[in-house]
């Protein structure tokens, strides 16, 4: 007979001490001397029972899961608070209404927590039946069953154990009313485009896209016609919001260039005046390097003086420059690991590179919201694609045991390698990527770990070094570190770091590689310059500065909009700041309100976002000022009353450090 | 939002109306076709009821009286 209990929901106890795997060692076939410890840190799964599960006569024990399931039924709206030994190394609070969870760990414990990933998990009252089987086997546990279907899932708590600093995420629910208005603005919006699709096709308008002629009638048709809908009958209407041409220096101000257009979008004229010092709060120019004066600059300037600007050809052929080495060594320092790549292009990168390192046979487990340039990627490659819900580790780990499990579809072959591809910062949602557990299910399952830093990288830790540098991980770890140059660095093109078998291996196989012409001089020289600034190397704290300054901004910036009542997703600590719009007119209107206040936004809708969840999307840098930011939240909070953008309902909002008061008062309760 | 003036909060409420609906985006021309479209069901909405309405009152209100209203004249004059 199996006894075998269901764990409470307990967050996972740090362990007591090192060898204490050997204190409820009843499964019989576990090391029972401390020397176990050592392989414990290696994270076998076989060392799992220990803690006070019991396991059966056959000695296992039945709840693999590294993450365990919290209740089946919860309250809709309820939070999760990690019941039983939460306190004293990980604790969560509530902000109001916005699910918040604060994971707070002690140094010491996180890191016997991150090391021994699997082994020592099997601690608590887990009681496997007879045959020693525990039945749940997963690292992490699914959060409930039942839950409202618009409810986010990306903010339960699990394993607070493995974080060693607060992880603070919010994502708000739609408000009901809001949502039903959206959808049927969106209704309106489409009938309007049929009437305009009808009209275009019966020439009673004039039709301004493109379409074949009519000697092209009976051929199959080059122009997708329906699969433009949306572009052709609502972005067209309100397209003045984007692609407007910049004619400065997109720093922290920028000058636009006016437009006007006479025909409704479809056509735009200058009118040969410039708008000037608009507030930038569009660029990913998150440490202010856009700039075209300054060390940067100078060196760039020196280096085209010496090199010129183009190469004329690729990096295997004779365009391996000097330049291009020093690069690529200083790359892998700023990241910690053996050695590194660069490439002329950030979206190649990714897209190149991985079909580099997977083929047929093998599995990509990718997040739902990656960028197109992993999707390329991914589908380039030829492998087969599973995606997990975002940030979410219950589904990811579902996905790695069920291949693990059943193998390849049909044959039943085990896959040949599984990655997980996952971004630092998602730069739709702005939340941060949980890389402890992740890399606690890579570590455990055997995966490999592809990881995009495109927006993470220099924006993020203390040293600027990304997500792993955030989170004081360990960057050999993270099997395939890949970045870009073209937002934190002002540059251009990306990099991949890893080990050095991974890059001698993608020099002879990658595409970008070896067909693309390499990265001209004074791009390498400005990655150069501001990654030794980051670094500190170039003997001042220039660097430190930048980085101080855009987490204050960005903590600042967060703070002052969710006070004002908007809704704010994501990571306190991401410099990417999506603000909820939600109906199509708002996208339109919040552009043009917010360039009437002469700051410049970007504006997001439906094809970058699910069709309810429009957005403005700003991005914080350390070149922005505290009167530039003060000045953008003013005209935010203006526009934000007079286009009814204040959804939020839980104001005013818990602030920081009122949140840190009251969870050490929960500690001494 | 403060108004200085009625007109001020009516243009306001004019444009929130726009925003929800989303003929914020539209041209004028199909603005008014919408909001031709909207005031025409409405008002056709309160003639109807204007029209109908109290005929069904009184019938509901008769039917009721004959439901719970206590015995006619007839049953008086029996009991009497």
């Amino acid at each position: 007979m199996i006894v075998s209990v269901r764990t409470p929901p307990t967050a996972l106890p740090p362990p007591p001490c090192r060898g204490w795997t050997g204190l409820a060692n009843r499964g019989g076939w576990l090391p029972t001397d401390d020397g176990g410890s050592a392989s414990l840190l290696n994270g076998d799964a076989g060392q799992r029972g220990a803690g006070d599960k019991r396991s059966g006569k056959n000695g296992f024990v039945k709840n693999h899961c590294l993450f365990q399931q919290p209740h089946k039924y919860r309250r809709p709206r309820e939070k999760v608070r990690p019941p039983g030994p939460g306190p004293p190394h990980g604790s969560v609070f509530r902000v109001p209404g916005a699910y918040c969870c604060r994971r707070n760990m002690t140094e010491s414990s996180s890191s016997k927590l991150l090391n021994g990933d699997a082994g020592q998990r099997g601690a608590g009252d887990k009681r496997s039946g007879k045959n020693g089987f525990v039945k749940n086997h997963c690292l992490f546990q699914q959060p409930h069953k039942y839950r409202r279907p618009r409810e986010k899932n990306h903010n339960v708590v699990r394993n607070p154990g493995l974080y060693n600093k607060p992880f603070v995420e919010s994502f708000e629910e739609t408000p009901l009313l809001v949502a039903v208005l959206t959808y049927m603005g969106y209704g309106i919006l489409t009938v309007f485009g049929y009437l305009r699709d009808f009209m275009r096709h019966w020439n009673i308008e004039n039709c301004n896209v493109a379409r074949e002629r009519d000697e092209q009638k009976d051929f199959v048709p080059l122009y997708q016609d329906f699969e433009n809908f949306y572009t052709r009958n609502l972005y067209m209407r309100i397209r003045d919001n984007w692609n407007r041409p910049v004619c400065s220096v997109p720093g922290a101000k920028m000058d636009l260039l006016e437009q006007i257009s006479y025909d409704y979008n479809w056509t735009f004229q200058n009118t040969g005046k410039i708008v000037r010092d608009v507030i930038n709060m569009g660029s990913y120019n998150y440490l202010g390097f856009a700039q075209n004066k300054g060390r940067c600059a100078d060196a760039a300037i020196q280096v085209t003086e010496k090199y010129g600007v183009g190469v004329g050809s690729t990096r295997c052929e004779m365009g391996n420059l000097d330049i291009h080495e020093e690069m690529e060594q200083l790359v892998a320092r700023f990241l910690g690991v053996e050695s590194a790549m660069a490439f002329g292009m950030g979206f190649a990168t990714n897209s190149m590179n991985i079909p580099a390192l997977t083929g047929k046979g093998c599995l990509i487990l990718s997040d739902e919201l990656n960028h197109a340039s992993l999707v390329l990627g991914a589908r380039l490659s030829g492998s087969t694609i599973r995606v997990f819900k975002h940030n979410n580790m219950v589904s990811l780990e579902k996905l790695l045991r069920d291949a693990i499990v059943h193998g390849q579809p049909r044959t039943h072959r085990p896959w040949k390698k599984i990655l997980i591809v996952v971004e630092g910062i998602y730069s739709m949602e702005g939340s941060i990527v949980r890389l402890p557990e992740v890399i606690a299910l890579k570590k455990r399952y055997k995966a490999y770990l592809y990881l995009d830093e495109a927006h993470s990288i220099g924006a993020l830790g203390p040293h600027g070094g990304g997500v792993v540098d955030y989170f004081g991980l360990d960057p050999k770890d993270v099997d395939i570190m890949m970045g870009t140059f073209t937002k934190s660095f002002g540059a251009a093109g990306g990099y991949i770091g890893g080990k050095k078998e991974l890059i001698e291996y993608l020099r002879c196989h990658s595409h970008s590689a070896l067909y693309a012409t390499s990265m001209p001089p004074p791009v390498a020289q400005q990655i150069i310059t501001s990654m030794t600034t980051i670094m500190g190397e170039d003997g001042t704290t220039l660097g430190a500065d930048r980085l101080k300054q855009l987490s204050e901004n960005t903590t600042y910036f967060r703070r002052k909009l969710r006070e004002m009542g908007f809704i704010i997703y994501g990571n306190d600590d991401s410099p990417v700041v999506p603000m909820m719009l939600y109906m199509p007119a708002k996208i339109g209107a919040f552009g043009r309100e917010m360039l009437k206040r002469n700051i410049g936004t970007v504006v997001v809708g439906f094809p970058a976002t699910p069709i309810i969840e429009s957005r403005a999307r700003f991005c914080v840098s350390a070149a922005h000022t505290r009167e530039t930011l003060d000045t953008a939240l003013e005209a935010i909070g203006e526009v934000g009353d007079l286009l009814q953008l204040k959804y939020s309902r839980y104001r005013p909002a818990l602030p920081p450090a009122l949140g840190w008061m009251s969870e050490e008062s929960h500690l001494q309760d | 939002m403060a108004f200085k003036t009625v007109t001020d909060y009516v243009a306001w409420l004019y444009y929130q109306y726009l925003l929800v609906t989303g003929i914020y985006v539209l041209e004028p021309w199909e603005k008014s076709i919408f909001n031709s479209i909207l005031i025409s069901v409405v008002a056709m909405a309160v003639y109807t009821s204007y029209v109908f309405v109290p005929t069904h009152v009184r019938l509901a209100l008769q039917f009721f009286a004959g439901v719970f209203g206590g015995q006619n004249e007839s049953a008086m004059t029996l009991m009497s």
